[in-house]
């Protein structure tokens, strides 16, 4: 069931003296309950805007969002509601708790403000059910304490379990992980899928991890420079990327899986095909932001073609890509 | 309480020469941060790295690797402190340097001609209102005071070219440059003055995929061409797994398992170096059971009784809550098991599931 | 992040009790509280000890004795007597003025940084346009536009001239908190806005504003004093600012009466002191990265 429906999402950035810069590009996504869209991007792609526009911390300059397809209404009323349904679990587990208050203050006052609100001693009962769902125990302690008494983990869980505190139905997980320890990363990963599966949310796990975002989800979007270039079945969009981008993305992500006479062998032909190229590959990473694709300067198929913006064609049964090389007449001219 | 003194048989009476191809060799070095309750970050930790590989270091924050990195370069800084061990170096040439007891001038001297650093906020530290050309030719004004501005001039533009920086670019200034560039650019500093060692502290930690791709393949093929060896320091074991010869895993201060990367890869023996190798998904492998190291490390201001990564471990029995294990072949029998004393190339590992000692008691 | 940061701001970790205890261990507060409280006491208590401080007596312009412990004005009212009353009056002076200059500046820099938009770059304007009006004169121009209106006006005058530096220090402080994460998450849980600027901006920002207002007051006392000297503000008010206007205009300089004018200048001098080294103090107390670490060893081996 779909939950979440954002058609042509556009958000452009001011500058000072530049023209404006456009963030995000005409993104359309749906979210079902229940499932998991990884959306995947490097800094700068424009993925964490994606994230604050759906949790309307900023207000998109284009495009419609519909929750349970309804619009958004006006006026404050409408906005509570709505941001209550699409809470977001931040980056940093540093900075998403207040440093001045107890455990117990982040998860009282999104409860208290919620709807169906308890009072009293059932909101301390609450309070404790929702620490014990993200698996901090025994919740008695854990709401005593204050974020600096934690760590990063507990924190995470701590800033979960805030998210889940307004009973949403979407949760927006903006890189939960990238800032933990690699051995507390699974952990919050699992519990994030459990809470999904227990609560029937619709979740989109912002990342730029492959490996994570194949593993935890059903479907992987990936961006590039404010567009989104691929979309597909993860497995599918991992194993057999088909814009060159994503492959790119895919062969320099660290793979512990191959063994080292592959890594070598890769290796070596990277920098031998990085040896024949007369230019510096360092320097040509730099947008082109006119009327072609954005990715040619840096991609090995580049045609003539790719001159002009590509439309999103079907690379496989359910397998989008924004790239020309899917259009047949298009490959067939070059 | 740590000792001023070094009382065990790596001290001066027996000190045993080290093997032809070690150039850096640090012996049972312990840092602590001081304060009203004293962190000891780095206890007792013995390593050797020989001569053009790659040693990596892996562990958590908090493990003490990077405060190793500092203790190694002799960068520590207070509330840090080098509380005992010794570090020696020695050079291609033959010179033998007894590192911590170096005075500032030949301090200065050591650190970037015979060993250099890149740090993981490296690409910040370059000076931004400064053009690439006066800061490459700072370091040689201070250290190669004879060569000529030519010379210098010359020489700046090879290392840029070396690390695929258009030599065009020297007169940029550091902010014109990519993240990724000016990480090159500091790279190409630290090989100025062709040192033998570079300690790289968590050096693509804050850049994108792609980008460090391509500079953990940079630093191959430099390595590979001008034979430096590598202290390469990260919490991505992944990458490790990829780019170092041999491996060291620290938890608390220690090093809890030793080991050429290609046997910690396939045959792990400590249960924390599964549990992180555990904790990377495949990218393309099959689906498996997907599940981390659950818990935290332990608060390394306190005594720590047993093994510090008991009350995390799955397969912690009995011993493990009381006697401290020592970092030894796990294949050898109970004669060999001294620690410190046999061959620090081989394999090593601190746990009590693969001493014969405690075989009967699980 | 490098784990030699993270370490090194372990101690810093402590629990909010390891704090108080660490307040004992830095002499400036130390130093510093002991002053400002010595002057707070003798400002309680020391009126209702010392005789009438406004008594006038035959024995002018005399040398300090065991009679008048610091001497005599020239129409011999007690130097120590006004000393000690003039404490009170300056302290509630610069108090006052400090509390409500510091009030103005939060209300104006954290409202104007955490609204944005026009409330901001209104508000900016009129920070900076009280900014860049030349303090003292202002000061001397409103205070003799409102002739002796007593103890309040002097307080009103000073406040309303010193609150725009430390409303704009608030302003840069909120624009760099309310865009942390925990701010958008209680956004996002539906926090009413002035709220959100009370329970979970401000006491993030509440060493700022507890320095801004030490600082708000040692202007206002030495503000005072500048007035008084001059002969504007309220004159029947025993100050030091005022003890030493009167000393000046009965010419204790040129005739060596030196204990009439020392004195009150000496506290002005010490309690200023006393506040700033209480600043400095909190600062090394509340930010852990100020504070000293002996070295143990001079060489590590």
């Amino acid at each position: 069931m779909t939950i979440l429906r954002v058609r042509d999402l556009t958000v452009r950035f001011g500058q000072r003296g530049a023209p404006k810069l456009t963030a995000v590009d005409g993104l359309s996504l749906t979210l079902r309950v229940g499932h998991t869209l990884a959306l995947v991007g490097e800094s700068g792609s424009g993925k964490s805007t994606v994230v604050k526009a759906l949790a309307r911390l900023l207000v998109p300059d284009a495009g419609e969002i519909l929750l349970r397809d309804r619009p958004i209404g006006h006026g404050g009323r409408a906005l509570r509601d709505y941001r209550r349904s699409v809470q977001v679990v931040f980056q940093d587990p540093f900075a998403s708790l207040n440093p001045m208050h107890t455990v117990d203050h982040h998860l009282r006052r999104p409860l208290l403000r919620s709807p169906d609100r308890a009072r009293g001693a059932n909101l301390t009962v609450a309070v404790h059910e929702l620490l014990r769902s993200v698996s901090l125990s025994p919740p008695a302690d854990f709401a005593a304490k204050r974020p600096h008494e934690l760590s990063g983990g507990q924190r995470q869980r701590v800033a979960i379990a805030r998210a889940l505190a307004p009973t949403p139905q979407v949760l927006l997980a903006d890189e939960p992980v990238s800032m933990l320890d690699v051995s507390l990363r699974l952990e919050i990963l699992n519990l994030l899928d459990r809470l999904k599966r227990e609560r029937d949310l619709a979740l989109l796990y912002v990342t730029h991890d492959l490996a994570t975002a194949r593993h935890f989800s059903s479907e992987v979007m990936v961006m590039y420079r404010g567009e989104v270039i691929e979309h597909g079945p993860s497995d599918q969009v991992i194993l057999h990327p088909a814009h060159p981008y994503t492959r790119l993305l895919a062969s320099a992500a660290p793979d512990p899986g191959r063994s080292r006479a592959e890594l070598a062998e890769a290796r070596r032909t990277r920098l031998d095909t990085r040896a024949s190229e007369a230019d510096h590959t360092a320097e040509r990473r730099g947008a082109l932001l006119d009327a072609g694709c954005r990715f040619r300067n840096r991609c090995p198929f580049a045609m003539q073609v790719c001159g002009s913006r590509p439309p999103t064609l079907t690379a496989a049964p359910g397998h989008t890509a924004k790239c020309w090389l899917f259009d047949e007449s298009a490959v067939r001219s070059a | 309480m740590t000792g001023r003194t070094v009382d065990t048989p790596t001290g001066s009476a027996v000190r045993r020469p080290a093997a032809p191809d070690v150039i850096l060799r640090a012996e049972r070095v312990s840092v602590e941060y001081a304060g009203r309750h004293p962190v000891r970050a780095v206890r007792d930790v013995t390593l050797e790295l020989r001569r053009g590989e790659v040693l990596g270091i892996a562990g958590e924050s908090g493990c003490g690797k990077s405060t190793l990195a500092y203790a190694l370069t002799r960068m520590l800084r207070p509330p840090a402190e080098l509380t005992s061990g010794s570090i020696m170096f020695s050079g291609r040439d033959g010179t033998e340097i007894d590192v911590l007891a170096l005075r500032p001038a030949a301090l200065r001297a050591f650190r970037w001609q015979r060993i250099s650093m890149v740090f993981q906020s490296a690409m910040n530290a370059l000076n931004p209102v400064t053009s690439l050309r006066r800061q490459f030719a700072d370091v040689y004004r201070t250290h190669r005071p004879d060569m000529s501005s030519e010379q210098r001039d010359s020489r700046a533009r090879e290392l840029l070219d070396m690390v695929g920086i258009d030599p065009r670019r020297i007169n940029d200034y550091p902010h014109e440059l990519s993240g990724g560039m000016r990480q090159r650019v500091v790279i190409a500093m630290a090989l100025a003055l062709e040192p033998e060692i570079v300690v790289m502290d968590e050096p693509t930690t804050a850049l994108d995929v792609v980008v460090q791709r391509e500079i953990i393949d940079e630093i191959e093929r430099l390595r590979a061409q001008l034979g430096f060896s590598v202290v390469f320091i990260t919490h991505d074991l992944s990458l490790l797994l990829e780019t170092s010869d041999r491996l060291a895993v620290m938890y608390a201060g220690e090093i809890v398992e030793y080991g050429p990367t290609v046997t910690l890869h396939d045959a792990a023996a400590h249960p924390y170096t599964q549990g992180l190798l555990r904790s990377f998904p495949d990218l393309r492998g099959e689906a498996r059971e997907l599940r981390g190291v659950p818990g935290h490390p332990p608060d390394l201001s306190r005594d720590l009784v047993g093994c510090p990564f008991a009350p995390r471990c799955e397969h912690a029995f009995d011993p493990c809550r009381r006697v401290a294990p020592v970092l030894a072949d796990p294949s050898a029998s109970t004669a060999g098991r001294t620690g410190g004393e046999a061959d620090l190339i081989g394999r090593r590992v601190a746990c009590h599931l693969h001493d014969p000692l405690h075989q009967e008691s699980r | 992040m490098t784990t030699a940061e993270s370490m090194v701001s372990v101690p810093g970790r402590a629990a909010p009790a390891g704090m108080v205890s660490g307040l004992w261990r830095t002499p400036r507060l130390l130093s510093g509280l002991g002053i400002v409280g010595f002057f707070a006491l003798v400002a309680i208590i020391g009126p209702f000890v010392v005789h009438n401080a406004n008594a006038f007596s035959d024995a002018g312009y005399s040398a300090p004795s065991g009679l008048h412990w610091l001497g005599t004005t020239q129409t011999g009212q007690d130097v120590f007597a006004q000393l000690v009353v003039s404490t009170r009056y300056t302290l509630v002076i610069g108090a006052s003025a400090g509390v409500l200059a510091t009030a103005v500046s939060v209300l104006i820099g954290i409202a104007g940084g955490y609204a944005g938009g026009w409330i901001d770059e209104a508000l900016s304007l009129l920070s900076n346009v009280v900014l860049v009006i030349p303090g003292l004169p202002l000061v001397i121009v409103i205070s003799a536009f409102l002739g002796n209106g007593g103890l309040l006006s002097v307080i009103l005058v000073i406040a309303v001239t010193s609150w725009a530096a430390s409303a704009r220090v608030l302003r840069a402080q909120t624009l760099s908190v309310r865009n942390r994460d925990y701010v958008l998450a209680a956004e996002s849980s539906g926090e009413p806005s002035w709220r959100i600027v009370f329970v979970e901006i401000m006491p993030n920002e509440l060493p700022i504003i507890v320095s801004q207002f030490i600082f708000a007051t040692i202007f206002a006392v030495l503000t005072q004093a500048g007035l008084a000297f001059l002969g504007l503000g309220d004159i029947n008010l025993l100050t030091w600012g005022n003890m030493l206007h009167f000393a000046e205009n009965d010419e204790a300089l040129q005739t060596g009466a030196w204990w009439w004018f020392i004195p009150p200048g000496l506290c002005i001098a010490l309690l200023g002191a006393g506040l700033a080294l209480t600043n400095f103090g909190l600062d090394e107390v509340l930010n852990p990265r100020l504070r000293v670490y002996r070295e143990r060893t001079k060489e590590p081996r």
